[in-house]
């Protein structure tokens, strides 16, 4: 049998990228996973790799206070942004995991071994679930709130689940597979009524610069940002952390301009994060207005075109409005990925196959689909720089592609 | 979560966008299922045995990723023409080798499309209600591998079901 190293798959790789080449058009609609950096964005980061502000912002020479100006004027920006007090209230972290685990070891890890509980919803992203299963070897007791067919949290079950002891509710604003937009004020209030000291974490990866978020009128204590998710960089994220809200680090190491996460800062991923925000947060409403309505081009388009298909999460108003997430039956959605990818069309799917761990997308299964149903199931995101025509290319090649492997799948019995 | 893309073969990437010999056999001497649609992976096959026991003609259907795909197609051309004493012979491993190698969370896609033409050969004397020499009574290293591998998505859904009924 044929070793399974490095060079086997580089070879492998390159072949496959090969049997890309002639493509018409190419649409990408993997931004959940990473993607492509706006162009200004890419421009504004690029003098900070050799032209000023290269230096370590806490060093005293001209490149290091050129980058201590630059971090400030950023992390204003995006004070602006999320509606927070002051910059001591951003923490700029390598990302969403990162901030996310910060979030709930740095707020809850003090407390070890007190018979602590954690609260979180059936459906947050892994770095919110793995973080909040690690506090459980800790001592903390975990509860996940479930949600109902279309991905919201059952509020009456959290209200039921706060108590004295819990110390730490995390829930996402927006679901980061099925669009579904939480109503986090509400659970804020809720929580925050029934014991005033708990911290509320919210992973709002998915709703900045996509619905309004303000962190003082949602009054959530911790908010997680991403960078790549509004066509930034990858490799940089920031948690809110409200002023007064006791977080502690979870890393160690040389202590920059910044308290919570050591190490020195990055201060080109900075400066894309924040022109990649100022870019989201121009005409907001008519980028989201147009990128709702190639969502829905999108799943209508698809609901019409294909029989036995099941949209994931809720239509609408209270559905993300760059979040399309189609079950295909009768179909794998890792074939899926293939077939769409060798026609210039980049998708990721809940499929168990798409995954190392190989077992499909606790979230679909969550709201309750059917395994098989889970496997077939093709997470797409709009950005504000897809137009029609790039929607009317994946309503051409989609059809096809599930129509091909359908095919394959031919009388088995499968969804 | 990992959504790596899986560094696949040219061979498999050929056989999953030209698979060969795909689709119901209306008219096959046998046919036998391995793997369920709830672990992602299943596939048909079905032999076309001739009356001195060669496989005249086989044909397979897939509900799987690409690997699945491939893996069955390989086998149904590779089987063609052989007696259904060398087709047993054929181990996972065999083929994996033969579509390029595969990566190793994709090797049971191997194991299942095995499991399912032995299961295929098994039923062929079932019905006939024979046994030759060469065929174990007990099941196989690679047929137990083929259970297990359909009791492990069993497993993985279960568990994974009760951890999201939360604690």
């Amino acid at each position: 049998m044929k070793a399974e190293g490095f060079n086997f798959m580089i070879g492998n790789i390159k072949e496959l990228i090969k049997a890309h080449e002639g493509l018409k058009r190419e649409v990408y609609l993997d931004v959940e996973n990473g993607g492509i950096v706006a162009k200004e964005v890419l421009e504004s980061m690029l003098p900070y790799f050799n032209q000023r502000g290269y230096g370590n912002p806490t060093l005293t020479h001209k490149p290091g206070w050129e980058a201590y100006e630059t971090i400030v004027e950023s992390a204003q920006k995006i004070v602006g942004f999320l509606g927070c007090k002051s910059i001591d209230e951003i923490n700029f972290t390598p990302g969403e995991t990162e901030a996310n685990n910060l979030a709930l070891l740095g707020s809850t890890l003090r407390m070890r071994g007190r018979k602590k509980k954690i609260i979180i919803s059936e459906v947050e992203p892994l770095s919110v679930t793995y973080a909040a299963e690690m506090l459980k070897e800790y001592g903390f007791s975990l509860t996940k709130i479930p949600v109902d067919s279309e991905g919201f949290i059952n509020l009456q079950k959290l209200e039921e689940s706060v108590d004295r002891d819990t110390v730490l509710v995390s829930i996402s604003t927006v679901n980061h597979e099925i669009g579904t937009i939480q109503p986090i004020k509400e659970a804020v209030s809720i929580v925050k009524s029934k014991n005033p000291e708990v911290i509320f974490h919210t992973d709002a990866s998915d709703a900045y610069g996509k619905i309004p978020f303000n962190v003082k009128d949602l009054n959530v204590d911790l908010a997680t940002i991403s960078s790549h998710k509004i066509l930034g960089p990858r490799g940089i994220g920031a948690l809110y952390v409200k002023e007064n809200v006791n977080v502690e680090r979870i890393l160690e190491g040389q202590i920059g301009t910044q308290r919570l996460w050591p190490g020195i800062e990055n201060t080109p991923l900075i400066v894309g994060f924040a022109k990649a925000s100022e870019l989201t947060f121009q005409e907001f409403e008519a980028n989201m207005s147009r990128m709702r309505r190639l969502r829905d081009k999108l799943i209508d388009g698809i609901c019409e075109r294909i029989s036995e298909v099941k949209l994931n999460g809720p239509r609408g108003e209270k559905r993300a409005p760059d979040n399309v997430n189609i079950s295909f039956l009768k179909c794998e959605g890792e074939a899926l990925t293939i077939e769409l990818s060798l026609n210039g069309v980049y998708v990721s799917s809940g499929s168990a196959c798409t995954r190392r761990i190989l077992q499909p997308s606790h979230v679909l299964v969550a709201i309750g689909r059917k395994y098989e149903e889970a496997h077939g199931s093709i997470l797409m995101k709009v950005t504000r720089l897809h137009r029609d025509e790039d929607m009317d290319y994946v309503l051409e090649v989609i059809p096809k592609a599930v129509g091909r492997l359908r095919g394959i799948t031919g009388s088995i019995e499968a969804g | 979560m990992s959504r790596a893309p899986m560094p696949y073969s040219q061979k498999i990437l050929e056989l999953f966008r030209n698979p060969k010999n795909l689709g119901r056999m209306d008219d096959a001497t046998v046919s036998a299922v391995a793997g369920n649609p709830a672990c992602g992976d299943m596939i048909t096959f079905y032999l076309k045995v001739t009356e001195d026991e060669v496989i005249e003609k086989a044909t397979f259907e897939s509900y799987g990723c690409a690997a699945n795909i491939a893996t069955s197609s390989m086998l149904t051309e590779k089987v063609k023409g052989m007696k259904l004493e060398d087709a047993w012979k054929i181990s996972w491993k065999n083929l994996v080798d033969e579509v390029g190698g595969l990566p190793t969370v994709k090797f049971h896609c191997g194991v299942l499309a095995i499991g399912a033409l032995r299961r295929a050969i098994r039923a062929y004397y079932k019905d006939r209600q024979a046994a030759p020499e060469w065929l174990p009574g007990e099941l196989t290293f690679e047929e137990k591998q083929a259970l297990e591998e359909e009791e492990l998505a069993k497993v993985l859904s279960k568990r994974m079901k009760t951890t999201e009924d939360g604690v």
